[in-house]
């Protein structure tokens, strides 16, 4: 048996040494360029380090069990085959589970009212807003306020908060930057909001995380994060280089296969609502819905999809 | 072994009925086993019917601009059914005690009775589901619609089950008269009868009364 | 005529696949193959009266376990498939639809035609054994249990080679899985190959209940039986609750395919939301489902290779409880992304490691059953003790998991996939492994040969750890599940070529398990004695394998471990406890009825998927005829007379 635990405790180890150090440029996850990265990280080691206070132990005294009670003959360790019940021990191993998961709990409800992913960034720059839609099988990015639209690619300005409005054409789909912070899931029939921030310049990676059909493979795309003149600059070039998206060019992208990059001038007004209300069909019993899924989005963290001015939240909510 | 099957049950048929008390007693037994399974399928029914309640819930406000259940729903005709599966549930009762007292047409004439009201309900509720196609809510007309016929037809395709075992069992009882097993099998459909009541007052509840207010 | 007949065959089987076409080939052959050794050793009628129609809760097992081995190796394939498609940067082995019907049926086949039946063989062959009775309370329901099991998985498998495999993930996530996302046949496959065997399921839990909460032999009380008795209960239970919600979910997303309801569709005011709450509500308590029967197996294994007590036992009891209760609670912990709020997060993030604290305490009095007794490492404790740091380490995994906002970075990474895998392999495989090499000399009076078993544990052992540790940190690299094919540029190819190796220790793994069954067969010998392992509890107190009654009189329980404090008392020089006189044993007649229903329940399944009414409303009224006619039929049992038990029982002792 000592072999097998031999064997198990380096990889275990070099687990951990891995996630401890975060090495490598490679362990995207351990590696954020952003605040709200930078706090799951956290959330992260903190976690692990809690767990492996009873883990460890537990796995040392398993290897030290095992070992000292194997049978073997003239074995000097005791024998009790009608010892089954100790009070005062069982007590102490309900109560370490207990007391661990406790401490992890008040940390955990901390911050998942932290990291809620509709919860502005405090930052003294206002956030830029990208409408993010999932397609079949490519993501669509409008940027409202500047009115450029790109597929499978990104460009943010550092240090200035992200307001990723999230849904989907389709089927659902997962829309996920590790070094910037964690996936929210784009839902058609309703805007997500999930806010995210690069401190740093940078090129990151980011990928459909939801498997939404045959090319979901393809669905990845870069976050390039560059100084706020670049960016501007940048802006000023799609807008004078790059075709507009018309709507038939954005019915010929709703059509399933994958794309590369592909640049907008400008997109058709009010693409991202009509994408997000285009199943609702009529006032329906919308109104019925009551206020909770009408209230706008900076109500406390409670209800995080956004609504959209024309969106009559027909599609309800059963996420509660 | 099968072969020690065969011939062990050949030539024992008759051993039933010469070896006395013990053997009653394994019949006993295998009752009430029978009946305490029933009750634990009736559990999983009520989820079934609670989740069923649960998508109706959900989806109750969702007509995607087709036809609202205000509109079209008439209680007046399910109030007549709601009476008469009561009816049955009482009428069901009524067998179960003609069979306690031994009487074995009283009990076939109760349960054909209940046969009777149940297969009025189905009738009742085939013309409605009809009424309703006929004025443009059918299953695919919106998520509202779907809800409600899947909910409303699944208890409706439980009471057309019961009623399909009511009429195997009263030819059974015709033939074999109340004995432990018939007797049982008598307390198991009135049980799942009551319980179709009971379910049917919720959907009464929720998807009628709720619906037209 | 000729060429309508060749237009038909295109559509109905699926071709254009070299891999499949060999598939295809070599299934035809088999079937060939097998239909000729049964006619020419004369077999069809044994294989009817022993085997088809039998309603023998051993038999039952036998028969479930065979299928789970045989789905085993087919999930396997699935797997060995996918690594080998991952294991290099933009490899063309799988193009992109064929790996997603392949993710997606070894998702299905692991879990629910895998484990799920070596699960239900193990309840049945040892269930009614350790609680003294005859069989289970209900042993044609059994049978049909059974056999709508095996025909469900039929229709699910034949799928591959007819009309096309689902591919929309293993719990099939509406809009994808709805007619605009899927409209082939195979998700039609899919809902009625698990519709059909979950209603097999749905019985056998019932049917489980009964048997433990009413078959206990004279005198054993709840609180004195077996642990993995109890390890049943809680699980049967759960299915009990469970089930049904996935019934009505399949039933929906049927209607919303065949009839165009609303229910999951993303027009019509539909709620692709609610599927996956539902899913989940089945899919969750699911995976206790069969992790709670493994901690059973592990209780008795530990217990009986310790020569001690088993620790604890009203706090394994307890702790089985309420992780099969909390197991209700936790289901949106699979989508914290959904953006349901913080509310709704932090909620389910409490509940979900909530369970963590019964499933640690179990874990110290496995430790602690172990402290203070002798171990002997024969294969099912070399399994029990693999399982323990195995699993341990996973639950930490899913701890983590749990932590909602951390959840954000891991869900749907492989990170996730490194979490269950090594839950479900380290725990339920494991655990049924121990459990079949455990109870195995009980089910065919031979032992397993224990050298190529252990050779078998350490490939299986090795192989997982090098598989799966490189995708906890390939989760940690940004990979995310599901994806067919990756850039060069991402750095993940090394770590995928370490988890491919360790894919095919695993297969080789099963090549030595084959190995070992094939070659303890050859060198059969027979087991003198029906306790093979010095055991603790009832079944071990009768021959190997069983006879058809299991037991001649009914025991009369006095104490938890039956049987060991018996042999302690006879060691001590006390008397045994005093013989009843036998008695007619009441016994269930064998009926061909579940089979005969269960193949009309797949008429009507193939009927609904290829849109033939023709074929399946015969199949629906069969499935009716085949209920009345249970019900009509009165000569269901017999009784075994005294001395046939006599001449039986001398002819298995008296080889002792």
């Amino acid at each position: 048996m000592r072999p097998y635990i031999r064997m198990l405790t380096p990889v275990l180890f070099l687990l951990m040494a891995v996630m401890l150090s975060g090495c490598g440029e490679q362990f995207i996850v351990l590696n954020p360029k952003g605040p709200i990265g930078e706090s799951q990280k956290d959330l992260i080691y903190i976690s692990t380090i809690l767990c492996a206070v009873v883990i460890v132990p537990v796995l040392i005294l398993t290897a030290v069990i095992v070992w000292r009670y194997r049978d073997k003959p003239g074995s000097k360790a005791s024998y009790k085959p009608n010892w089954e019940h100790s009070t005062k021990l069982e007590i102490t191993w309900w109560s370490i589970p207990i007391v661990i998961i406790l401490i992890l709990a008040v940390i955990t409800v901390k911050y998942t009212y932290a990291l809620e992913p509709s919860k502005p960034i405090e930052s003294e720059k206002e956030a830029i807003t990208i409408q993010v839609t999932s397609l079949d099988w490519k993501w669509l990015f409008n940027y409202p306020d500047e009115g450029i639209a790109t597929v499978n690619y990104i460009k943010i300005p550092e240090d200035v908060p992200v307001k990723f409005q999230l849904t989907s054409d389709t089927a659902m789909n997962s829309f996920w930057v590790p070094q910037l912070g964690g996936q929210i899931y784009s839902m058609s029939g309703m805007a997500m909001t999930l806010f995210l921030q690069a401190d740093e310049q940078g090129s990151y990676f980011g990928s459909g995380a939801n498997f939404n059909g045959k090319d979901f493979a393809q669905m990845t795309f870069k976050v390039d994060a560059t100084t706020e003149e670049d960016y501007n600059a940048w802006i000023d070039e799609v807008k004078a280089t790059s075709p507009a998206l018309t709507t038939e060019g954005f019915e010929k992208l709703t059509e399933p296969g994958s794309s590369g990059v592909q640049l907008f001038s400008s997109f058709p007004e009010g693409l991202f609502e009509k994408i997000v209300t285009q199943y609702v069909e009529g006032e329906g019993g919308g109104h019925h819905q009551g206020g909770a899924s009408t209230e706008p989005a900076s109500a406390p963290a409670d209800e995080s999809e956004s609504t959209i001015s024309t969106e009559h939240d027909a599609q309800n909510h059963t996420g509660h | 072994m099968a072969h020690a099957v065969s011939t062990s049950a050949g030539a024992h048929g008759g051993h039933d009925a010469g070896q006395g008390g013990g053997h009653h007693g394994d019949h006993h037994d295998q009752e009430s086993l029978k009946m305490f399974g029933f009750w634990l399928f009736l559990i999983t029914d009520v989820i079934l019917f609670g989740t069923l309640f649960a998508t109706f819930v959900v989806l109750r406000f969702n007509t995607a601009a087709g036809p609202t259940p205000a509109e079209l729903i008439e209680l007046q005709g399910i109030i007549i059914s709601t009476f008469i599966l009561l009816t049955s549930s009482f009428t069901s009762g009524i067998a179960v005690l003609e069979m306690n007292k031994g009487n074995k047409r009283g009990l076939i004439l109760w349960l054909a009775i209940t046969a009777l009201l149940g297969a009025s309900f189905v009738y009742l509720e085939v013309t409605e589901f009809m009424h309703l196609v006929h004025e443009g809510a059918a299953i695919g007309t919106s998520a509202y619609w779907s809800a409600f016929f899947t909910l409303v037809g699944t208890h409706g395709l439980h009471v057309s089950l019961g009623l399909v075992w009511m009429i195997a069992l009263m030819l059974q009882l015709s033939r074999r008269g109340i004995t432990p097993v018939t007797k049982r099998k008598v307390n198991i459909i009135s049980l799942y009868w009551h319980f179709l009541d009971v379910v049917w007052i919720f959907v009464f509840t929720i998807v009628y009364l709720m619906g037209v207010m | 005529m000729l060429d309508k007949i060749k237009e038909f065959a295109s559509e109905f089987f699926v071709t254009g696949d070299p891999l499949i076409l060999g598939a295809q080939v070599s299934i035809g052959l088999s079937l060939v193959a097998i239909i000729f050794v049964l006619t020419f050793f004369k077999k069809w009628r044994w294989l009817w009266t022993e085997w088809l129609t039998s309603v023998d809760h051993k038999k039952i097992g036998i028969m479930y376990i065979i299928a789970s081995i045989l789905m085993l190796f087919r999930g396997g394939v699935d797997a060995l498939l996918m690594r080998v498609q991952l294991a290099a940067p933009e490899l063309e082995f799988l193009h992109a639809e064929h790996y997603n019907q392949i993710f997606t049926t070894h998702g299905v086949i692991m879990i629910l035609f895998m484990a799920m039946p070596l699960m239900f063989g193990l309840f049945n062959i040892v269930v009614p054994l350790q609680i003294g009775a005859r069989d289970v309370a209900f042993p044609f329901l059994n049978s049909l249990s059974f056999w709508m099991f095996f025909f469900g998985a039929m229709l699910f498998n034949v799928s591959f080679i007819i009309g096309g495999s689902p591919d929309a993930g293993w719990l099939a996530y509406p809009p994808l899985s709805e007619l605009s996302g899927s409209p082939g046949l195979g998700q039609d496959f899919y809902i009625w190959g698990i519709q059909i065997s979950g209603i097999g399921s749905l019985a056998t839990g019932i049917n489980f209940v009964v048997t433990i909460l009413k078959m206990r032999a004279p005198g054993m009380k709840l609180m004195q039986m077996p642990m993995f008795v109890w390890s049943v209960l809680s699980s049967c239970v759960t299915i009990m609750f469970a089930f049904p919600i996935l019934t009505v979910t399949l039933f929906l997303l049927f209607l919303d395919r065949y009839l165009g309801a609303h229910f999951f569709t993303l027009d019509g005011g539909g709620n692709p939301m609610m599927y996956i709450n539902l899913i989940w509500m089945w899919g969750h308590p699911e995976v206790y489902i069969v992790i709670l029967p493994a901690f059973g197996i592990f209780s008795e294994i530990v217990s009986t290779f310790s020569k001690k007590k088993l620790f604890g036992y009203k706090s394994m009891v307890f702790a089985l409880m309420s992780i099969s209760f909390f197991s209700f609670f936790t289901w949106a912990h699979h989508f914290f992304t959904m953006g349901s709020g913080a509310n709704v997060n932090a909620f389910f993030a409490l509940t979900t490691m909530l369970i963590a604290i019964p499933t640690g305490v179990k874990v110290f009095n496995w430790l602690f059953t172990m402290y203070r007794g002798r171990i002997k490492f024969t294969t099912p404790m070399m399994w029990t003790v693999a399982f323990i740091p195995c699993f341990v380490v996973g639950g930490m995994t899913g701890v983590l998991l749990s932590v909602a906002p951390a959840d954000f970075q891991f869900h749907n990474s492989y990170f996730l996939i490194a979490h269950f895998h090594q839950v479900l392999i380290g725990g339920v495989v494991f655990g049924y492994f121990a459990g079949l090499y455990y109870w195995w000399p009980k089910m065919f009076g031979f032992r397993l040969h224990e050298g190529l078993g252990k050779w078998a544990f350490w490939f299986w052992n090795i192989g997982f750890y090098v598989c799966f540790m490189p995708q906890y940190a390939l989760g940690l690299m940004g990979m995310t599940r599901r994806v067919n094919t990756y850039d060069f540029d991402m750095g993940w190819q090394p770590l995928n070529v370490i988890s491919t190796v360790g894919a095919f220790l695993m297969g080789a793994a099963f090549i030595f398990q084959v190995w070992q069954i094939a070659h303890s067969i050859k060198f059969y010998k027979k087991e003198k004695d029906g306790d093979a392992w010095d055991g603790r509890t009832l079944e071990w107190s009768i021959p190997s394998p069983a006879p058809l009654y299991n037991f001649a009189r009914l025991p009369q329980v006095t104490s938890q471990d039956d049987w060991w404090e018996e042999k302690q008392r006879i060691a001590a020089g006390e008397p045994a406890k005093p013989l009843a006189p036998l008695e007619p044993i009441h016994m269930p007649k064998n009926s061909g009825i579940p089979f005969i229903m269960s193949v009309c329940w797949f008429t009507a399944g193939f009927g609904f998927v290829w849109d033939w009414l023709w074929m399946a409303i015969p199949g629906l009224i069969g499935v009716a005829v085949c209920m009345l006619a249970r019900s009509f039929s009165y000569d269901t049992d017999y009784y075994i007379p005294v001395d046939e038990i006599e001449r039986t029982e001398a002819a298995l002792r008296g080889t002792k």
